[in-house]
């Protein structure tokens, strides 16, 4: 009897440490949410501007000849530089899972025609679609006016992945995107101002002299 | 348990609110530096749209003029490895 007692006590706690661990999460997902202040944050962009170096170095050691990649470096500086910020963002935004995924998309398809990652992405495209129809009735007037659905494509075909998302992910991954974006130009005009910098300085300057 | 979290995942997504939604919408305001002023009864979602689109093309051009001019630094640095190294130090601190 004590047992049965005991028992319904003991589930009920695990089950409000499951709720507080859940909670707490939640808490510090809503604290993550305002994710233009994560982008600006110093460490986020210091964390970015090593990634991108890493990259970059990475990219001279591959491309040797400058003369006859010079457009073409500044396209693989860019895929470069969008795959690192994919990277500074975790991984919890859909824009920075689809840039991530395109990479190894283009991999696969190199080799094999694999449909299995895009069979994923088309069942559970269609499960959304089915559902579409239900809350299309609940939608602000706004919503269904064509020019706005139009100006959501766009937006849509802009922030990468975010094609055949309803309207909703699609402002939450604007939001994201255009942070990281921000960040991204920040970072990186920095670093060609340190390189074209220290580059002026070197070949301008010698050591200075010893005494004046 | 696995149950309840995906019928909460699909129940918010189809109880999608007007509000959730005008909230997105003054958020994404927010962050437009042309709009950011003005009051968000003013400005039409289909102008937040628009600006959004145009503000995020201008950030990919700037983007793309950057990896130019940092394609074009590499270029002409890669003969001197002791700037890259420096660059990596410093940004390692």
């Amino acid at each position: 009897m004590a047992s049965t007692i005991m028992n319904p006590v003991t589930n009920t706690d695990s089950d409000r440490r499951r709720m507080r661990r859940k909670k707490k999460s939640m808490i510090k997902e809503n604290q993550i949410n305002p994710s233009h202040a994560v982008w600006k944050s110093e460490t986020r962009q210091q964390i970015y501007s090593s990634k991108l170096v890493q990259a970059l170095s990475q990219l001279s050691l591959d491309s040797p000849p400058p003369s006859s990649s010079a457009p073409r470096g500044g396209r693989a500086v860019r895929e470069a530089a969008d795959k690192a910020l994919a990277v500074a963002a975790k991984g919890r935004t859909r824009w920075s899972r689809a840039i991530l995924t395109s990479r190894l998309k283009l991999k696969f398809r190199k080799r094999k025609r694999q449909r299995g990652p895009a069979a994923a992405v088309a069942a559970v495209t269609g499960s959304i679609r089915s559902k579409k129809p239900r809350f299309s009735v609940l939608k602000l007037k706004a919503r269904s006016l064509p020019t706005v659905q139009r100006k959501v494509k766009v937006l849509g075909r802009l922030v990468p992945g975010c094609r055949k998302e309803p309207l909703p992910i699609i402002l939450e991954e604007a939001t994201d995107y255009i942070a990281a974006l921000e960040m991204q130009v920040r970072a990186m005009s920095a670093l060609a101002e340190l390189l074209s910098g220290s580059g002026s300085a070197s070949s301008s300057s010698a050591p200075p002299p010893p005494s004046q | 348990m696995s149950s309840r979290r995906s019928r909460s995942r699909q129940s918010s997504g189809s109880r999608i609110t007007d509000d959730q939604i005008i909230d997105l919408v003054s958020k994404l305001q927010q962050l437009i530096p042309e709009l950011r002023g003005r009051r968000s009864d003013k400005v039409s979602a289909s102008k937040v749209l628009q600006e959004t689109c145009n503000y995020i093309r201008n950030l990919h051009r700037e983007v793309d003029g950057l990896s130019d001019w940092l394609s074009r630094l590499l270029a002409s640095a890669d003969t001197d490895s002791d700037q890259a190294a420096i660059i990596r130090n410093l940004l390692m601190e």
